[in-house]
């Protein structure tokens, strides 16, 4: 186990450089070097930079240098320093607003999965074991639509029915009177109370994909032999389906809840968005309207290093579950 | 104490407590068994495979008795139903199979109860309180038969937590037990270990530890052997056969193959196709059968002389030693004085191989297929190359049919006179030697492009090799289909409108239609059911005489070799072994391994039974 | 079928493919199937999936109603009527004296609410009729005329199916030729990210070794990070002054470059497995050349699959279109798009005073679910053999 985890590391690392290379790649790529553009935005209001302040800001970003200089100084910054440069549109750290809003993120994915397992795990198993019975066809359909929704679409809807029928104040994480207050009790109430529309839509479109790999490799697992080999032994039904064909099921479950992930951050940036939630996606979309790479660049980072851990951890998990894996043999 | 205290709550909860209720209500009195001294008595036992479009009656209305303390086998070809009988007996067909009607008694103890079997609700308690207990049951493929995420001891130990009240420390002291007794080393070992980490064997020994654990007074195995060497058969064929003596079992044995039936049978039951066609003890099947389908599986046997007590195989007079074929013969007698048709030359072929372990995964280790292996094939002779799974004797094939360049080493082919070194050529020199040899595959399901109508297969190696094409290809197909016994109209058919045997005649075709001089046939038969089996070596026979062919044999399967053969070689882990004219290769075989492999094939004839050692081959550097 | 009926061969009941489980898979006669090709046997397979059908339809009819858009949509985009902004949608009514009418209406602001307000004019009617005269459109950018399928009989009239937008334009107008972009895209995006799928896919699973190796690190990497943000981070790149087309092209480029990855994995995986099959050595023994083998026997084999993998990245792209276009770094207004019509939606305020302008939404649903369903109807029938895995 430990020698698979070091050799899992050592996958992860090259991983990480290149992502970091990409999200950089984006910064750079609005035509002109920001400086530039931060500079004729703050001359259109009407205000301008010292130049000596601005020549220092050309040092500390290597502008005008190669790319991989520049590069090298972005991300040595990070490692090193903590330091994700300056959003020029809040004129503040980029670490500091990011780390403001990232624990919500976190929260919020890490909720979206939970709520994703819980649904998915028992649908699919259920649909597989009730193969061509109602409950199948009901799921199945369920899930094919699920899946056709636009999440941003869900996210509305589900906002209108609690705007209209509910009364619910839409929008943010937090009721008015709790957005600044200090964390206590009734704020972590007030959270969970807003926090299941986003929880729910964003959870919507990986359930349905979920559910339908569950169900096929229960379907698959299921007509094996060693199952019938556990019903000759005289294991009752349901510990017999619970011990072999759902154990190898999850397999490819936990390894995908890996490559699920993603799609939580995607949906989040866009949930989010309509909602008006206070987590790193709106922060995101904003930045990039208006250019502000830095602040772009380094939420994009951040996002794919939670992702790479995500499924990093997700495979470790795999690996502990499944001795074929363990032991090198699948 | 608490935990220990939960886990009896959770075996409780396992355990089949409902039983005695379920099995009073299905109780029968003992007269109605058919026979007193049977332990299981099948009557009008009908199983059907209910699919969207209709019902299948895979076991149609049988009756059997299996008598006490015998081994009964019941052998049959595919589809024949003799699985879904051996399932139903414990309730376990695969879905979307059921016992449909009919009772199964099965009387556990000699004076004890009997009960209808079948009549229990097939999830109940009362069904699940014999399986496992009272009737364990065997696999075909140990493989798949175990979970490959549970350790074996995992798998074991619950048959005793679910049918016994030992704790923790006595399963599995029971278990290591057990293990030691089906022949596993290192026990102590190897009941932590996962499937994956066994060998076949190894693995069918745990599967047959975790079918005995509870005692059951009836052992059913479906085919426990198919998948296995023939020397690891002979192995587990052994342990059965003490393993029941031992613990006066009664068995049910299920098989195609009727020489493993003649090792171990008591009573035989013959099916085809859903039905008894002929039961009795193995004596009077074999030598004095009444079924003209009994008859028929019989005569796929080799035959041996009987009665002698040896084991000197007789050869068929081959049909093809006529007078008037002078190579032929000169061939068998003293062959050096012809120019062999394929001289192979220190053959080595190798292969990279990421090694099965993750972590050193880059570190490529070579795997030598074939090893400095050397052999001649005279003309018109046909050459069998015999060996296990893994020996290599595939990869020879395909290095002779140059799917593969070979490592090392020469493959001369006498082309009307001049030798050419086929292992050097490049595609394009190879190509009009790709006319001239040829090849049979094992598996005529994949080697049929499905997507192409038979006409168009068979023709595709005269198209590329631009011998003829328009009406005349399609003229030659024909021909060559009427030539494999197949009507000329079935050439705009694609393969799947064709069966297993149909669908190797067409592969025969499209090997034969370019005029061949050799033929690598590789496994050509061991897909195929005994009869159909007949058949085709039948008409493998046939067409060697008639075109003068000379066949390069690939199979596992001795008896078969044995019979179409005129030499013989012996492959063992990539290298050559043994290399003689097949008579005297079966008859006195000289390499230990070669000795240990013919020992090990079951003798067709219940008469001789354990009338030849076993021979075992344990070289010192076989891994 | 003109095909001469053929007494089959006994077929082998254990064995897979038979010519019985064929045919009563396909529902055709034993003899029909037997001389059937593998193409057929799919179609036969696919035509009893009715989900599969459904879908099928379906598309058939979006997209001939998006190829004559001009025909099928009431109104022309640039038609609008700036008081009708908002308009809730209109029933067509029924009177034997007047046919399917509807009535005009005023709108005006109330004062008070803010709220738009419309006042039918039930003396005057609108007649609704079937090929009308109307705004000119160019029908499949060719033939200029001005008949529209069903409309006001008279030029001008206004008349809001599915009502109206912010500007006071007719909804169903702009969600027919929204569909022009939004089901194109799809079909574009898939193209390339195919064509790159191909080549990779291809490069990967013919080399093997290294190259392969390298390729599908490459793969994993693209598939571990959250595509999204990258999308987002790349379409903000693409200058906002450019026009339509220019947009339209950078949106589908972009969404393809990341949306390969899957494709690639499949045909990869597909052409080792196929490699493998003992009918391709069976070609090469044959001595058939690689041309051959590649497209005689190779690609046939794996057509079906790709066709049925396209299907079901076709909706993906849609979704992401739609997404792109919503969060307004796609297509850009005066540009139709399902997902720029959804921009106008993006406030639960405006849902509640006018929740019609979600209709685009359902739009998008439908079409998501119909290539679904085509998809899952093809993976499930493209097995050549008829065994279900």
């Amino acid at each position: 186990m430990l020698r698979f985890t070091l050799y899992r590391v050592l996958h992860v690392i090259p991983t990480l450089i290149i992502i970091s290379i990409i999200s950089f790649f984006i910064i750079q790529l609005p035509p002109g070097d920001f400086l530039t553009t931060q500079i004729a935005a703050l001359e259109a209001q009407g205000e301008s930079l010292d130049p000596a302040q601005l020549e220092a800001l050309r040092i500390r970003y290597g502008i005008g240098e190669p790319f991989w200089v520049q590069y090298w100084k972005w991300i040595s910054n990070i490692v090193l320093h903590g330091d994700f440069g300056l959003s020029f549109q809040y004129q503040r750290p980029v670490a500091d607003l990011i780390s403001e809003r990232l624990g919500l993120t976190v929260l919020l994915g890490l909720a979206t999965l939970i709520l994703t397992w819980v649904i998915a795990l028992p649908a699919g198993v259920i649909s597989a074991i009730r193969q061509h019975k109602a409950a199948d066809y009901i799921i199945s359909v369920l899930g094919f639509v699920a899946l056709a929704v636009p999440n941003f679409l869900a996210a509305l809807a589900l906002a209108y029915i609690g705007f209209r029928f509910f009364g619910q104040s839409v929008g943010g994480l937090f009721s008015a009177e709790y957005v600044n207050a200090p964390w206590s009790f009734g704020r972590v109430l007030d959270l969970l109370e807003h926090l299941w529309i986003p929880v729910v839509v964003i959870a919507l479109a990986g359930t349905a994909g979920i559910i339908r790999t569950t169900r096929a490799n229960m379907l698959d697992e299921l007509h094996k032999p060693y199952v019938t080999t556990a019903r000759a032994k005289g294991l009752p039904e349901g510990r017999t389906i619970r011990k072999y064909p759902l154990r190898i099921a999850l397999n490819p479950f936990v390894s995908t809840a890996g490559w699920n992930i993603p799609s939580i951050f995607d949906g989040e940036v866009i949930v989010a968005t309509v909602l008006a939630l206070g987590t790193t996606g709106p922060l995101l979309l904003g930045s990039l309207r208006s250019q502000d790479m830095y602040l772009a660049g380094g939420i994009i980072l951040i996002i794919a290093v939670l992702t790479v851990i995500g499924t990093f951890i997700s495979d470790l998990l795999l690996a502990a579950v499944d001795p074929r894996v363990r032991f090198g043999k699948a | 104490m608490a935990v220990s205290f939960l886990r009896a709550r959770r075996r409780r909860k396992m355990a089949p407590v409902k039983a005695p209720r379920e099995l009073a209500a299905v109780a029968v009195e003992p007269e109605e068994m058919s026979d007193p001294g049977a332990i299981l008595d099948i009557q009008n036992l009908r199983t059907t495979f209910r699919t969207d479009e209709g019902e299948v009656n895979a076991v149609n209305d049988i009756s059997l008795v299996v008598q006490r303390g015998r081994t009964t086998c019941i052998v049959g070809e595919s589809g024949s139903g003799k699985s879904a009988t051996a399932r139903s007996i414990i309730q376990v067909v695969d879905n979307p199979g059921m016992v449909e009607s009919g009772r199964i008694l099965f009387r556990a103890e000699p004076e004890g109860p009997v009960h209808d079997i079948a009549a229990l609700s097939e999830t109940g308690d009362g069904i699940r309180s014999i399986r496992g207990s009272q009737i364990g049951l065997i696999f075909q493929e140990p493989m798949s038969s175990l979970s490959p995420v549970h350790t074996i001891g995992n798998q074991i130990a619950e048959v005793l937590e679910l049918h016994t009240d030992l704790d923790e420390t006595q399963i599995r002291e029971r278990v290591i037990a057990e293990l030691t007794a089906v022949g596993i080393p290192d026990p102590e070992e190897r009941i932590d270990a996962y499937t994956f980490q066994l060998s076949g064997g190894m693995r069918q020994r745990a599967m047959i530890a975790m079918a005995l654990i509870a005692r059951p007074s009836l052992l059913i195995a479906d085919e426990p052997t198919t998948a296995l060497d023939v020397t690891t058969q002979a192995q587990i064929l052994d342990l059965l056969a003490d393993l029941k003596r031992d613990l006066s079992m009664t068995m049910i044995f299920i098989t195609h193959d009727l020489g493993v039936v003649a090792e171990i049978a008591d009573d035989v039951v013959v099916m085809r196709h859903g039905k008894v066609l002929e039961t009795g003890p193995v004596e009077q099947i074999f030598h004095a059968p009444q079924h003209p389908y009994t008859k028929e599986l019989l005569a796929s046997l080799p035959q041996r002389e009987s009665g002698t007590g040896a084991t000197e195989p007789v050869r068929e007079v081959p049909p093809r030693v006529e007078v008037s074929d002078a190579v032929e013969m000169s061939v068998r007698h003293d062959e050096p004085d012809v120019e062999p048709l394929l001289r192979i030359e220190g053959l080595r072929m190798e292969f990279d191989s990421v090694s099965g372990s993750m972590f050193s995964r880059g570190q490529k280790k070579r795997i030598v297929a074939v090893n400095d292996v050397s052999l001649q094939i005279a003309p018109g002779s046909t050459l069998g190359l015999v060996g296990e799974s893994g020996c290599g004797k595939t990869t020879l094939g395909r290095c002779v049919m140059r799917a593969y360049r070979p490592t090392a080493g020469q493959i001369h082919y006498d082309d009307g006179g001049h030798a050419v070194d086929l292992a050097t050529l490049s595609k394009k020199e190879l190509r009009p030697y790709r006319r001239l040899i040829r090849m049979v595959f094992q598996d005529p399901y994949g080697s049929l492009n499905p997507r192409m109508t038979v006409r168009e297969v068979i023709g595709e190696p005269l198209r590329a090799a631009g011998l003829a094409q328009g009406s005349e290809l399609d003229d030659r197909v024909e021909a060559m289909l009427e030539r494999v016994g197949l009507r000329r109209a079935m050439g705009s058919r694609y393969p799947h409108a064709f069966s297993g045997g149909e669908r190797q005649r067409i592969g025969i075709a499209r090997a034969l239609i370019t005029d061949p001089t050799l033929v690598v046939a590789d496994e050509a038969v061991s897909a195929l059911d005994v009869s159909v089996r007949t058949q085709i070596l039948e008409l493998l026979a046939e067409l060697q005489q008639e075109l003068g062919l000379t066949y390069l044999f690939i199979s596992h399967d001795l008896s078969v070799v044995e019979r179409v053969c005129d030499r013989v070689a012996v492959m063992y882990y990539g290298n050559l072994v043994e290399e003689g004219p097949a008579q005297s290769v079966f008859e006195n075989p000289q390499h230990g391994y070669t000795q240990a492999l013919l020992s090990a094939v079951p003798i067709p004839d219940p008469r001789l039974r354990g009338s030849r050692p076993r021979i075992v081959y344990r070289p010192e550097e076989a891994a | 079928m003109s095909q001469p009926q053929l007494p089959v061969a006994d077929p082998e009941p254990d064995e897979t493919g038979t010519t019985e489980d064929l045919s009563a898979e396909t529902g055709r006669s034993s003899g029909a199937v037997a001389s059937a090709s593998q193409r057929r046997l799919i179609w036969w397979r696919f035509r009893k999936h009715r989900l599969a059908m459904i879908g099928m339809w379906l598309l058939v009819i979006m997209y001939t109603v998006a190829a004559f858009a001009g025909f099928f949509a009431p109104f022309s985009t640039s038609s609008y009527e700036g008081q009708h902004a908002y308009h809730p949608p209109q029933v067509p009514q029924f009177s034997f004296a007047e046919g399917l009418y509807v009535h005009p209406t005023t709108g005006h602001t109330d004062l008070e609410t803010l709220a738009p307000v419309f006042e039918e004019n039930t003396e005057e009617f609108i007649h609704l009729r079937f090929f009308v005269h109307g705004d000119e459109y160019k029908l499949l950018g060719l033939i200029e005329t001005d008949i529209h399928l069903f409309g006001p009989s008279e030029p001008g009239e206004r008349w809001y199916a599915l009502g109206a937008d912010r500007t006071g334009a007719d909804l169903l107008s702009k969600i027919i030729y929204g569909s022009q972009i939004s089901l194109s895209i799809g079909l574009v995006g898939v193209a390339v990210s195919l064509l790159l799928g191909l080549l990779l896919g291809g490069i990967s699973g013919y080399f093997g070794g290294t190259v392969d190796t390298i390729l599908q690190r490459v793969i994993e990497l693209f598939m571990s990070i959250p595509t999204l943000p990258l999308w987002l981070g790349l379409a903000a790149s693409v200058p906002p002054q450019w026009g339509a087309v220019p947009t339209y092209l950078m949106i589908t480029v972009i969404l393809s470059l990341l949306g390969w990855t899957s494709l690639a994995r499949v045909i990869r995986g597909r052409l080792l497995q196929i490699r493998d099959e003992d009918y391709v050595l069976a070609a090469n023994l044959d001595g058939v050349s690689t041309g051959r083998i590649i497209f005689r026997h190779m690609v046939p084999a794996f057509t079906s699959h790709i066709i049925a993998t396209v299907s079901l990245a076709v909706p993906a792209m849609i979704l992401s279109e739609t997404a792109l276009s919503f969060l307004g770094l796609g297509l850009r207004a005066p540009a139709v798009s399902w997902g720029v019509l959804l921009q106008d939606a993006q406030s639960v305020n405006v849902i509640a005073t006018a929740p019609w302008l979600l209709i685009p939404g359902l739009a998008v649903v439908l079409a998501v679910v119909a290539f679904n369903f085509v998809g899952d109807g093809l993976r499930d029938s493209a097995d050549p053999y008829g065994k279900r895995s």
